[in-house]
């Protein structure tokens, strides 16, 4: 891909990536850091590739550890994101807040 | 499959990591918001096992590669599911950590294989990925180890300190450079070296209460690595995911130094700047009053109004349920009762809302800071729970001192102020706090579920 695009790509993804998160309480920091977290676990993607281009054992081991430790970040972080936020159910936001009465 | 459906389907993954990061940021679309950040890791992993450069599938190594990424399920969601709430800060950090890693291996093995034919481009995206997949790595180590308390929390400063990270980065930038001009394998695992010796003098001078927003930081970095990483294997939606996780990483680690009240320059350059502290042995020889739970209960007993301070001495003690059980007690008997949440209660902000939530308290009865803060001065007591230093004075008081210029919650401003405490020991900055000799303070030491089971039956007995 020339280098114009994958520079536009770049700025535009960093524009973005600022917005979405400009607005956040701190309430939510830590659920937030550790799904962005999750997400560059998509390296995992990299690391198929190589692994795929391997030749040598030498590649292939590295590769192989590479799989591990990309699966390790991304399923790992999802899983405990969804764990933190799964206490915050019905306990968050306006409308939650009146309703958590009954809530348990 | 052809490379425009596989382009096609990273960008519907890239668009759902948008979908997820913006779903996050607000309370009541957070959890369905990392549910859509799943899914696009999913579509993302499958579609590379249906596209090679060269056409030929099923991939080579397949049973390695499959074999490899069952072998990571195993090890990373068992520890995900099990981790006690209080631990989860560094499990993010291990998880981060493993992720840089990652990168680094990924950029190490296809500079390996390009060997001669990269370009300097892919080089130079290359030394990026190593240099800074290596550092994340190591450095996310120590921010592990100093959160599981395996090492000292305090910062670690060692004579010419600066002078060594100098010369680390100073070799690790020389050694970036030899291996853009020679293309070697020795440059580059000399380059990886320096770089993990790099990440660890990085983060060892960081206070133990600075050290979530070097997570934050080392999960940027990490971002970055990543979107490097892509350009070298030309895989646009490692760098879309990559640089989205870079640059919100960059705005949240902003976020959480203001709501620190720190600036990043000085949490991380912080110990190299502080004047020498004052020693804290000196100021534990000093009187303190020491109380009973009667003495705890009768205070409470008899208040109009109780601010609990809840910290991370609360959540270690798994007391969050007694603590409640307390708070209803109060409650029913006429007395208003508040939380006042610190933004950095416990080990990363917002941390104490999600050790609560577990304990289901209720939502209204948590208060922010600055919501609370006003309240002091009609504030009887103010129970502080295994917390230290977001109720310290210095705070406000000592220039200087590790957490100056962090907003703290006003509790001398109550009538009364009680301490549950395990010991005379300092907070997780190291730093003795001068309200526990004050006059209208009243300490009770003991684990803090057991000593708040024993204010609760005396509360009962009155």
């Amino acid at each position: 891909m020339d280098a114009v695009a994958i520079i536009s790509i770049f700025v535009l993804a960093v524009f973005v990536g600022f917005e979405v998160v400009s607005k956040v309480s701190s309430t939510l920091h830590t659920p937030l850091m550790s799904g962005a977290n999750a997400i560059h676990g998509v390296i995992l993607v990299g690391a198929i590739i190589v692994a795929d281009h391997s030749e040598t054992s030498l590649e292939l081991g590295l590769s192989v550890a590479a799989i591990v430790l990309a699966t390790i970040n991304m399923v790992g972080g999802f899983v405990v994101t969804d764990r933190m936020l799964e206490m915050f159910k019905g306990k968050s936001g306006k409308s939650a807040a009146k309703s958590s009465g009954g809530d348990k | 499959m052809n490379r425009t459906v596989y382009d096609l389907i990273g960008l519907s993954a890239g668009v759902m990591f948008i979908l997820a990061l913006k779903g996050l940021s607000h309370p009541r679309t957070a959890r369905r918001g990392n549910l859509i950040g799943a899914l696009g890791a999913i579509v993302a992993t499958v579609a590379v096992f249906f596209y090679t450069t060269n056409g030929e599938l099923p991939l080579n190594n397949l049973g390695w590669i499959l074999g490899a990424i069952a072998f990571g399920v195993v090890v990373g969601v068992p520890a995900a599911r099990r981790v006690q709430m209080t631990a989860m800060p560094q499990l993010v950090a291990l998880f981060n950590g493993v992720g840089g890693g990652a990168a680094a291996l990924v950029a190490i093995v296809e500079y390996l294989k390009l060997g001669e034919k990269a370009t300097t481009a892919e080089v130079i995206a290359t030394v990026f990925t190593v240099l800074i997949g290596c550092t994340s790595f190591s450095g996310s180590i120590v921010t592990f180890l100093k959160l599981q308390e395996l090492m000292t929390t305090r910062p670690v400063v060692f004579p010419g300190g600066r002078f060594v990270i100098a010369a680390t980065l100073a070799g690790t930038l020389v050694s970036a450079g030899w291996v853009v001009n020679s293309l070697g394998t020795t440059p580059l695992l000399v380059l990886a070296a320096l770089s993990l010796l790099f990440g660890v003098l990085f983060v060892l001078p960081v206070g133990g209460a600075d050290v979530p927003i070097v997570i934050s930081l080392l999960n940027a970095f990490t971002g970055l690595t990543v979107a490097a990483g892509g350009y070298v294997l030309d895989a646009t939606l490692l760098i879309i995911a990559g640089t989205l996780v870079g640059a919100s990483g960059t705005i949240l680690t902003r976020l959480m130094a203001e709501a620190m009240g720190r600036s990043l320059f000085g949490t991380l350059f912080g110990a190299f700047t502080a004047k020498p502290q004052d020693s804290a042995g000196a100021a534990e020889t000093r009187p303190v009053k020491s109380g009973t739970p009667d003495d705890v209960a009768i205070l409470l007993n008899y208040a109009r109004r109780v601010v609990i301070v809840p910290g991370f001495g609360l959540a270690v003690a798994q007391a969050q349920h007694t603590v409640r059980e307390l708070a209803d007690l109060l409650t029913a008997k006429g007395i208003d009762v508040a939380y006042g949440i610190h933004p950095v209660a416990g080990r990363m902000p917002g941390h104490m809302n999600v050790l609560l939530a577990e304990a289901n308290v209720p939502y209204e009865q948590l208060s922010e800071m600055d919501e609370v803060n006003p309240t002091f001065p009609q504030t009887d007591v103010a129970l502080i729970i295994g917390a230290n230093d977001v109720v310290n004075p210095a705070a406000k008081t000592t220039p200087g001192c590790p957490i100056y210029g962090m907003p703290i919650l006003d509790v001398a401003q109550a009538g009364n102020v009680i301490f549950l405490k395990r010991s005379m020991r300092p907070g997780f900055a190291g730093i003795e706090n001068e309200l526990l000799f004050d006059s209208k303070t009243t300490l009770l030491f003991g684990d803090a579920k057991a000593s708040l089971t024993k204010v609760v039956s005396a509360l009962k007995a009155l």
